[in-house]
């Protein structure tokens, strides 16, 4: 195989695993332009979502049919979950010091992952996740196969009707509206409340979507399964610029890529020390990340 | 139309309004002046719902709106053009006046008042489309009052809308604020330029140090000596 080949393999297997972050980052930084929170729990949501999918997937045959229900169930129910774990543990702490909503936010991650591993349905012991038998196309080479084609396909709808909805509906005007001015919002008579609500139910589904499709591609789950993919993408959305949208997806898009060609090129064992690198470096060269405004503290 | 008794506003241990009274009748514009710090916006804040008050009634039509959250009272027909009007910068002209009539269903009539607030203010129709954060200052708060209008309130509460702007736009907003008034909306206008609230306001109330200390007719006010030596310059 070709260097050529083997670049753009890896640049397939990155664009497939960039979507997935990118579908991540899309929730943390939505709730952080909305309350400004970092919602260390997105990626149990993840976790919760992928095992929403699974108790669909093991009680019917794996056909794309029940796929397409997997997905509605696990996005409706990691939706309920976002809305519940932001009425009862951070809408209390809305006035409070924001460095106190963000140990909130740690706990409530720590609560879902012990949580699912004393529930005996989910257990402590990674499990095999029944998905659809593997097909591999080939294009001079460079190989695709039917779950990456179907990771990066999901993904590319999920983003554009959430671009839509963000920039063209009543609800998305609100949201931007109440993330740039929340007091404002609510003299414009914008329920804020719900609006909130609203966003973490959106991020949460999105969530939910990319656990099934990251536990498809990797075909397991367990209740530890979101950290690192949470964190990653939690490092895209700084990247990208947290609070922009559309900078979540380049993030996405480029953590993927940068950890796909590391493993290829570099070392396996590096790609996670170089996401984390990648970290580090944006915060120091460019914090507000590559969409992002450079906002001053309002006084 | 608004009946605001014995109010009291606490920031913590500031007593920020001190048995404040006054009410606002349907057609007239009332001014509310004072020196900064006087408890103007206080008292905005409060009558939209966004501050808490420790004790005291307000009564909107005749309804209380003790516990009524800021988008009910939007609905009943009471909507703020806030202090630095807060326009939503991130936004395109269209979509702030858009969030202005966010309470709304009615269509035809949000469409309506579009065009109307173009026709007061045809400077936003040629910028509809352009990101609110670009306009000039004068701009965004023409922005803020047709935001404002497209709630279309019966009762429209305006914080410092001369705040930072040029002398002649001042008098351009606030022939505008006659206008508006004119065409039906009754208005409360809270001002540090007490010279010009007074000038077009029927009634005014003097806020000083969270307490009203005077209250009359906006034109006798304008000539009372203390009014003159406080606020007027002399």
């Amino acid at each position: 195989m070709g260097i050529l080949q083997e670049f753009l393999q890896q640049m397939v297997n990155g664009l497939a695993l960039g979507s997935i972050y990118a579908l991540i980052a899309l929730g943390y930084t939505m709730v952080y332009g909305i309350v400004q929170l970092i919602n260390f729990a997105h990626g149990d949501i993840l976790m919760l979502g992928a095992f929403a999918g699974f108790f669909v997937l093991i009680a019917a045959p794996v056909t794309p049919l029940t796929f397409i229900v997997a997905f509605l169930v696990a996005m409706l129910v990691c939706a309920l979950i976002g809305i519940i774990i932001e009425r009862t543990c951070y809408k209390p702490l809305r006035s409070a010091p924001r460095i106190n909503a963000l140990i909130t936010a740690i706990g409530v991650s720590m609560f879902l992952e012990n949580g699912a591993r004393v529930v005996p349905q989910i257990g402590p012991n990674p499990r095999q996740y029944p998905t659809l038998p593997n097909v591999n196309y080939d294009f001079g080479g460079v190989g695709v196969s039917r779950i990456q084609a179907i990771v990066f396909l999901v993904s590319i709808s999920l983003m554009v009707v959430l671009n839509y909805m963000v920039n063209h509906t009543k609800i998305g005007k609100a949201m931007r509206a109440v993330s740039h001015d929340r007091n404002a919002g609510s003299l414009m008579g914008i329920n804020v409340n719900r609006v909130i609500s609203f966003t973490f139910a959106v991020g949460s589904s999105l969530a939910a979507a990319a656990g099934i499709l990251f536990a498809s591609a990797y075909p397991q789950v367990e209740p530890y399964m979101g950290i690192m993919p949470g964190l990653k993408a939690f490092v895209a959305a700084v990247l990208g610029g947290i609070g922009s949208i559309p900078g979540a997806m380049i993030g996405g898009f480029i953590m993927g890529i940068a950890e796909t060609l590391t493993k290829g090129f570099i070392s396996s064992q590096l790609a996670d020390a170089i996401a984390f690198g990648i970290l580090i470096i944006i915060l120091v060269v460019k914090p507000s990340g590559i969409l992002g405004r450079n906002v001053s503290e309002k006084v | 139309m608004l009946k605001v008794t014995n109010l009291n506003v606490f920031y913590g241990r500031i007593h920020a309004l001190r048995d404040c009274s006054f009410e606002v009748n349907e057609g007239e514009i009332v001014t509310l002046i004072g020196a900064n710090g006087a408890g103007k916006t206080t008292t905005l804040h409060c009558l939209s719902g966004l501050i808490p008050s420790q004790s005291g009634e307000i009564e909107l039509f005749g309804q209380s709106l003790r516990g009524v959250p800021p988008n009910r009272i939007v609905e009943l027909g009471m909507a703020q053009t806030p202090e630095g009007r807060r326009i939503f910068a991130n936004l395109t002209v269209k979509e702030n006046l858009e969030m202005g009539a966010y309470t709304r269903k009615d269509k035809q009539g949000i469409k309506n008042d579009l065009e109307q607030v173009f026709t007061h203010f045809p400077r936003l129709k040629e910028r509809v489309n352009q990101i609110a954060g670009t306009l000039s200052g004068g701009e965004q708060q023409m922005l803020a009052i047709g935001r404002t209008l497209m709630s279309r309130p019966k009762l429209m509460l305006m914080d410092e809308p001369s705040m930072g702007l040029a002398p002649l736009l001042v008098k351009e907003i606030f022939s505008i604020i006659q206008d508006i008034n004119r065409a039906g909306t009754t208005i409360l206008l809270v001002e540090q330029n007490a010279h010009m609230a007074l000038s077009i306001a029927d009634r005014a109330y003097v806020l000083e140090t969270g307490k009203i200390a005077l209250q009359g007719d906006a034109k006798e006010l304008a000539a009372s000596e203390a009014v003159r030596k406080a606020y007027l310059g002399g």
